[in-house]
């Protein structure tokens, strides 16, 4: 089940330390050249256009009633993917959409990387007893099957938008936490961050400084990961119906149309599509980093 | 040597990698029982061309041209399944690094009795019991008990005793070691070495043995084949290529090590004292050496020169070097004598 | 005899580790809980329509939900020591019970789906290594990339259409065909074509997961030392990769199927309500909705501990595979 699944990061090795980085212009051209990269940047800069522009492309509310119900993709040109039960504008719907899934997976990924570096650093760096506890919490994260968390969080509170991203980032963090650390475990023991040690620099200084840029690329790799496990979270809280009744979700469009499985299977496809579209692009995204930043994935 | 006699005969073997030739033209022979040192910089392609007699070559290489015969069996017409039979069977194979070449994963008995059980039609229990023989056989101490342990239990010089167990375990004609105690300290070292040697007179084996170090090469080897990129510069007996090497490489090899006579010198004396790296073959025409030569001549860098025999097994590739009379030599300058490490 | 050794080092390790783990999900989850808004007392209320002030309190105090937290949670502690998981005011019946009537659907769900995945990921990702960038490479990455991209609810959905709508093979809602009273091999293949959906939907995405893993590991492992050595030997080609490939190759398998169980027991709340599972998924939902505190934490307690068994399990295959493990002690 893909709801909160932790996709694992496979990153090689950790980033080779004190690497000099190219000139940036080279870097550009490594990103242009990966054509898994590129690929999922379109798909993934399409679907931000959209999500955008959802208001200037279908101006009227898609909430409303605009035609017959149950219309099939191709029988109506005003409605080229048809209608839903309520003879509302299921390409609308689709495009506005495009707004609650990328909001909740950006935020919440924000919120989970947030979380998760600050801990992984700290449990990494400072090693000895603070990461024991610190590890001990992740662990205890990593036990309690995290959408379950999740649906707790979220009815506590109300389900809306930053609610759910919220709850999506308090559950995920671990994952990163436990990348950070490890990069963090390497990478103070290096040359350059002893260096820095010896002279004095605060542990803040060094954290954020020496160790922070060179242990981001995996953690890149991962936030590409995180954003497209938030968009699958939240598509299936909103199937559950746990979501903000006033906002358009993917995964509330299939939970609407899956009363109509039997009849007008479309509306459960589409939505499923659009969810599955965004998630492959930050997945190609996420792998194209991947080839990209730790060159030695591939023979 | 004569090419009847001979159990292995490479005949002007070439390896080619995409964009590059790892092994030009290489011709050598070991008859059965006898221990033929290949010597040479890492990267010289000694390694390939022991891999490429097993046809163990990676992936993206491939034999350009050439023979190789075991036994009078051209082993490069041989089906993948045919191969299959000589593996392990008549040709073995012990790896330069005992960490990484066991599997972690399976016991050394199993690893040790798999090889048993491909090539002869025994049980398991026969198979087990012939693993503790062998184990007895390369020195461990304790082998029974030590049947079921896994590689991680083992220190490196008693992975390495494993895999030479596993290798001599179907009493092959012919062992290639590729660089066997590289990786392991000097006294681990010599005693792999002398239970190398010592198997090879019991198991009238033929021992191709891959090294650098020209100390290992004057205790335990018979003959000598010096490889410089990617061609056999010159095959000597043992004696004489030590008290006279012809090829300047070679003598800049000799030049370059400390005491040669001196037994207790088998220290790994790395091959690089040499002025100048080894050359690129790409591009390049003439000897291969010439950039590195001190007798350099002007027709060297016209031609390869060919190895040419020089009677009693002696083959040298330099025609400036041979085509003096022995005593009328001159004594030019070794580069690098006497450095010391 | 080493084995046997290196199962109790293993297992002893393992729930020496566990226990501080149980002990601090049993206080999270607890106070927790106690921060929702509304209690069972509350919901039962409003939907009762006339309850009086007073008969609220009288509820809360029947359930013992009118204490002090610490009370509360010293209560459930020390009831949890005699297995008690307390009475669900909800459901009028007590949490063991309830949980214990869903616990084996559950597990069979994703005992299933576990099984499923791994054996069709290894399997696939085998595949992908043998043919590395070649056209069964190519097609089944494409393949593997979008169930690696897929909700595995949605995937559920659209099997549900093809095989229950369209088709007409498989059943699309429950465990069991009602009042079909089967028996004998009739009641197990009825019980299997009502498992196949759910188990599907379950298992999609991690399919692609144990996929992309097995691949990245089987490439990995051809290109270490020992199986040169290997082929030495002259063994077979599927030999060489089953026995020496594989076997390295899983370890890094099981390890993040280990990691991966609290997901896929989070991904069965949604295929259970989705395929009408009566398991404990459809329970937490339940409980969430109706507020009913005992039987969340209850749920939400048991599921951490099922993990935390099979993970137990996963070590053991784990130490199993990998004889490193478990043997530095």
């Amino acid at each position: 089940m893909s709801v909160q699944a932790e996709q694992p990061i496979v990153v090689t090795g950790a980033a080779a330390p004190g690497r000099a980085i190219p000139r940036r212009r080279r870097r550009l051209r490594a990103f242009l050249r990966n054509p898994t990269f590129v690929a999922g940047a379109l798909i993934l800069t399409a679907l931000v256009l959209l999500a955008l522009t959802a208001g200037l492309l279908f101006p009227a509310d898609p909430q409303d009633m605009v035609g017959t119900p149950l219309l099939w993709p191709g029988q109506d040109a005003e409605f080229p993917l048809g209608t839903d039960s309520l003879g509302r504008d299921v390409l609308a719907r689709l495009v506005y959409g495009t707004r609650a899934s990328l909001l909740v997976g950006v935020a919440a990924a924000a919120i989970g990387l947030a979380i998760g570096m600050v801990v992984g650093a700290f449990a990494g760096f400072l090693g000895g007893r603070v990461d024991a506890a610190l590890m001990r919490l992740v662990e205890l994260f990593q036990t309690t099957p995290t959408f379950i968390l999740v649906i707790v969080i979220v009815s506590i509170t109300e389900p809306t938008i930053p609610t759910i991203a919220m709850a999506i980032g308090l559950a995920s963090w671990p994952t990163v936490a436990r990348l950070v650390r490890a990069q963090f475990r390497s990478l103070r023991e290096t040359d350059f961050v002893m260096a820095a040690r010896s002279l004095g620099y605060s542990p803040l200084r060094i954290i954020v400084q020496e160790i922070l840029p060179n242990a981001l690329p995996p953690v890149i790799v991962a936030a590409s990961v995180m954003i497209a496990n938030a968009i699958l979270t939240e598509a299936g809280l909103s199937f559950l119906n746990m979501r903000d009744p006033n906002v358009i979700s993917w995964g509330g469009m299939i939970g609407d149309g899956r009363d109509q499985l039997r009849t007008a299977w479309f509306l459960t496809a589409l939505p499923g599509a659009a969810i599955a579209m965004a998630v492959l692009s930050l997945n190609l995204v996420g792998d194209g980093l991947n080839e990209i930043l730790n060159p030695r994935t591939e023979p | 040597m004569t090419a009847g006699a001979a159990l292995l005969s490479v005949d002007k073997l070439s390896v080619a990698f995409p964009g590059h030739t790892a092994v030009h033209e290489a011709s050598f022979s070991i008859s059965p029982g006898e221990t033929l040192a290949l010597v040479g910089e890492s990267g010289c392609g000694k390694s390939v061309t022991a891999f490429s007699v097993m046809r163990l070559l990676p992936p993206n290489a491939r034999v350009a041209s050439g023979r190789i015969s075991l036994e009078g069996t051209d082993l490069l017409a041989l089906s993948e399944a045919e191969m299959r039979e000589v593996r392990g069977a008549r040709v073995s194979l012990i790896q330069q690094e005992p960490m990484t070449s066991l599997n972690p994963v399976l016991s050394i008995g199993l690893q040790i009795s798999e090889v048993i059980r491909r090539h002869e039609k025994v049980s398991r229990k026969a198979a087990r019991e012939r693993a503790v023989e062998l184990l007895d056989l390369v020195s461990i101490p304790n082998a029974r008990n030590r049947i079921d342990d896994y590689p991680h239990n083992l220190s490196g010089g008693m992975r390495q005793r494993v895999m030479i167990a596993m290798a001599v375990a179907c009493q092959p004609k012919l062992l290639i070691a590729d660089e066997p105690t590289t990786a392991l300290d000097v006294t681990t070292q010599a005693q792999v070495l002398d239970l190398l040697d010592d198997l090879r007179h019991r198991l009238g084996m033929a021992v191709l043995l891959i090294t650098h170090d020209l100390g290992v090469v004057a205790q335990w080897a018979d003959r000598i084949a010096v490889m410089y990129a990617g061609r056999i510069v010159e095959q000597a007996g043992i004696e004489p290529f030590f008290a006279s090497p012809m090829h300047p490489y070679s003598r800049g090899l000799l030049g370059a090590r400390v005491d040669v006579d001196a037994d207790e010198h088998y220290g790994s004396h790395r091959l690089t004292e040499i002025p100048g790296s080894i050359a690129s073959a790409a591009g390049q025409t003439g000897c291969s050496f010439a950039p590195r030569c001190p007798v350099v001549q002007a027709a060297c860098r016209q031609a390869v020169p060919p190895l040419t025999p020089l009677g009693e097994g002696r083959a040298v590739a330099c025609p400036v070097t041979t085509s003096v009379p022995l005593a009328n030599r001159p004594s030019f300058p070794l580069s690098g004598a006497g450095a010391r490490q | 005899m080493r084995m046997g050794r290196r199962i109790a080092s293993t297992l002893k390790r393992t729930a020496i580790h566990a226990l501080p783990t149980v002990l601090g999900i049993i206080v999270l989850d607890f106070l927790f809980l106690q921060l929702m808004p509304g209690d069972a007392a509350d919901v039962m209320a409003t939907e009762a329509g006339s309850a009086t002030a007073e008969t609220v309190a009288a509820l809360r105090h029947q359930f013992g939900i009118d204490q002090p937290v610490l009370t509360q949670l010293a209560n459930f502690l020390s009831h949890l020591a005699r297995l008690d998981l307390g009475y669900s005011p909800r459901f009028n019946a007590s949490v063991g019970n309830l949980i214990m009537a869903r616990l084996p659907n559950t597990l069979l769900l994703m005992v299933s789906a576990l099984t499923l995945a791994l054996v069709l990921g290894i399997v696939v990702g085998s595949v992908m290594a043998a043919w590395q960038g070649k056209w069964p490479d190519r097609a089944l990455s494409v393949v593997v990339l979008l169930f690696y991209s897929m909700p595995g609810f949605w995937v559920g959905l659209m099997a549900v259409v093809l095989f229950s709508v369209k088709l007409g093979w498989l059943p699309s809602d429950g465990n069991e065909t009602i009042g079909a009273n089967l028996s004998g091999f009739a009641l197990v293949s009825d019980r299997l074509t009502h498992l196949i959906l759910p188990a599907l939907a379950l298992a999609s995405f991690f399919i692609a997961v144990y996929a992309r893993l097995t691949r990245a590991a089987m490439l990995e492992v051809q290109r270490q030392d020992f199986m040169r050595t290997a082929r030495a030997k002259g063994l077979h080609p599927l030999l060489i990769q089953l026995r020496h490939a594989l076997r390295n190759a899983l370890v890094p398998v099981t390890t993040v199927a280990g990691m991966n169980l609290g997901n896929l027991l989070g991904g069965a709340v949604v295929v259970e309500t989705l395929f009408g599972w009566p398991g404990m998924g459809r329970l937490t939902l339940d409980a969430v909705l109706g507020r009913d505190y005992s039987v969340l934490l209850g749920v939400l307690l048991l599921s951490s501990f099922v993990v935390i068994v099979v993970n137990v399990l996963i070590d053991l295959l784990h130490a199993w595979l990998d004889p490193r493990i478990g043997a530095t002690e």
